[in-house]
């Protein structure tokens, strides 16, 4: 014991480490801050078990397109804690992502961005950018076919922005094609370049927080005066300041603590993402789809408008960005009492219901044809007539049901036909047909006469009320 | 007496200390930056691959074909290839259509009794000529080079189609 005092002192004398480190534990912050301060240290907390989750799976991932995969399975199924490492790996990006959002509300809602605290707010708006960038290029080095198909879907999005589209979508393959250069440079956004911008940024969030301290409490009769806030936060300090260490932050060690217990149960429990198969892109029966975090951008990119696409794909987000980040520019001074701020309150809600909407839409992908559709079972198809039983056959054969459901079976990109019959008459059945719809082909060149009669008595007599010894 | 420099030199000297730094980072940036957009100045590598003698293709059927990218290298492994599909017409004529729909460049697949390709992502749906038959493509299916040599059919290979 005495060996490591004595070493410790002749370290701390040549580094002043103490005189360093001490004064920023135990700097004062404002009291009763409580347990909605903790999502900050939390999503650090995140981050630096990605690091070091991260550098753990680096050893064993070898990030060549044509062996990643292999190695992936190999950690997953092989390798000595592999499994929970890439559980936990997983579950560290959605616990970051999440995190971080739930931060962002809270200092968005207690009005935290305000003067003198909004080039933080800007730091942190550019930190979520890079999280999502972190969770993007992930899931790629996920390379299996769900993988593959990201990045060309990714490229093909960066492809629609005005006259250098094509170029970043380029960049983003890495050349002409998917191929050996694509994964590799992911590989390094992933572990290198993001990650150091991530640090630095983090280390400028950091320091911020300490030059102006954390915000305190927001009282509704103490709005924000750019003139007079400064002076009355260091007296507030000086008058009722608490100590950081241990006052306020046992919280944050607690609750982060948690954060990674359930990241950890989580990935033992559920384990990480199954891996599709090999990233062939010769493989069709593929079905790309973005990690749980950005389904709901997944969703409105399939609802949007057609003409509209170009628009959204490419201005959407930088209109959002633009918005986080002159934010505290704009309002930075006045109420931060949510009690005051009806309009970020309802902002904050319609934000989080639309985002959960379309979340709720990308989870189930309505707009997708259903692929897996099996031939209509005679007990649905209630043939009285052998023409019934043709027309159901084509109803499968014709691909219809891929898009349209009958009684439970098939797809719902198109409206449920279970009770057609009750709607259209025959003529309105053929006309649509032949002729399709705004989201519907047509099929006029496709069908038989015989095909087209067969099809539409089939449709005809899906009614709710039974017909004739039918249905 | 003092080894001060004077303020005119100092200026100087501040001017040669940031050009030494500039000059230290764009020797070290240029080359990193040129490596790294390579990928925008490198030309389009086509070259005709082979997919299989004209007798394996029956007439009216659309069938999938797969051929390796023009500057596939080693590790590559199975990601330097590329799929299309290839359809003998009743005319003796072959067409192929790049399996990216035009919408965000997910696989199609052909349905040949509806005689549709459709896509699994967002609904995309094309007649067997390649137009648009519904959902958000905003362009018809791309179409490779086709050609016979030899007896063998041969489709030219190309860049991932950007729309």
């Amino acid at each position: 014991m005495r060996f490591l005092k004595t070493a410790w002192q002749w370290f701390d004398a040549r580094t002043d480490a103490s005189k360093v480190i001490g004064p920023i534990m135990k700097h004062p912050v404002p009291p009763r801050t409580g347990w909605m301060y903790v999502f900050g240290s939390a999503t650090l907390f995140a981050f630096l078990l990605q690091v070091f989750t991260g550098i753990a799976l680096a050893t064993a991932y070898v990030s060549s397109a044509g062996q990643a995969y292999d190695s992936l399975k190999w950690i997953t199924d092989k390798a000595f804690l592999g499994h929970l490492l890439r559980g936990m790996h997983y579950f560290g990006a959605s616990a970051m992502v999440l995190l971080v959002g739930i931060h962002m509300i809270r200092t968005f809602l207690t009005g935290s961005y305000k003067f003198p605290r909004e080039l933080n707010w800007v730091v942190g708006v550019i930190l979520l950018g890079l999280t999502i960038l972190m969770g993007f290029t992930g899931q790629l080095l996920r390379w299996d076919q769900n993988g593959v198909w990201s990045t060309i879907v990714a490229a093909e999005q960066a492809g629609r922005v005005p006259l250098i589209g094509p170029w970043l979508a380029r960049l983003i393959m890495g050349g002409q094609t998917v191929g050996g250069a694509t994964l590799s440079r992911f590989f390094a956004y992933h572990v290198f370049f993001i990650p150091a911008l991530i640090f630095a940024m983090v280390g400028l969030h950091l320091g911020l927080v300490l030059r102006h301290g954390i915000s305190e409490k927001p009282r509704a009769s103490q709005p924000v005066d750019p003139k007079t806030y400064r002076a009355w936060y260091e007296n507030m300090l000086h008058r009722e300041g608490v100590p950081f260490w241990p006052d306020a932050a046992w919280r944050d060690a607690v609750f982060g603590a948690f954060v990674v217990l359930c990241i950890m149960l989580l990935a033992w429990f559920i384990g990480p993402p199954k891996l599709t198969t090999a990233p062939d892109p010769t493989i069709i029966e593929a079905y790309p789809h973005p990690d749980w975090y950005l389904l709901w951008y997944f969703a409105v990119l399939a609802l949007l408008p057609h003409g509209a696409e170009d628009w959204v794909i490419v201005g959407a987000p930088l209109v959002a960005g633009v918005c986080l980040l002159i934010l505290p520019l704009v309002f930075n001074k006045g109420q931060r009492a949510p009690s005051r701020r009806p309009w970020a309150v309802a902002s904050v809600i319609i934000i989080v219901s639309a985002v959960g909407v379309l979340w709720a839409e990308g989870n189930r992908t309505p707009w997708s044809p259903d692929f897996t559709n099996k031939p209509l079972p005679p007990a649905v198809v209630q043939a009285s007539a052998p023409d019934l039983s043709t027309g159901a056959r084509d109803f499968h054969l014709k691909g219809c049901e891929n898009c349209h459901a009958i009684d439970g079976y098939g797809g719902h990109r198109g409206p449920d036909l279970s009770t057609v019959g009750d709607r259209l008459t025959e003529q309105q059945i053929t006309l649509r047909i032949l002729n399709g719809g705004y989201n519907m082909p047509a099929f006029a060149s496709s069908l038989t006469p015989q095909d087209l009669r067969a099809l539409v008595q089939f449709l005809e007599s899906r009614r709710l009320a039974p017909r004739g010894g039918g249905r | 007496m003092s080894d001060e420099l004077s303020p005119e030199r100092r200026k100087l000297m501040t001017l040669v200390s940031i050009g030494a730094g500039c000059a230290g980072a764009a020797m070290i940036g240029v080359p990193v930056a040129g490596f790294l957009l390579a990928p925008l100045f490198e030309k389009a590598a086509r070259t005709w691959r082979g997919v299989g003698p004209v007798s394996q293709f029956e007439q009216g059927k659309t069938v999938e074909v797969r051929f390796d990218d023009a500057s596939s290298v080693v590790w590559a492994g199975v990601t330097g290839r590329t799929g299309a599909w290839l359809r003998h017409k009743p005319d003796g004529s072959f067409v192929a259509f790049a399996i990216n729909c035009t919408h965000l460049g997910c696989p199609v697949r052909w349905l040949p009794d509806a005689e549709l390709f459709m896509c699994p992502c967002h609904g995309g749906v094309y007649y067997k000529d390649g137009t648009v038959a519904a959902g958000p493509p905003p362009r018809p299916l791309v179409q490779y080079p086709v050609r016979v040599r030899e007896g063998q059919v041969e489709i030219l290979t190309s860049p991932t189609p950007i729309t």
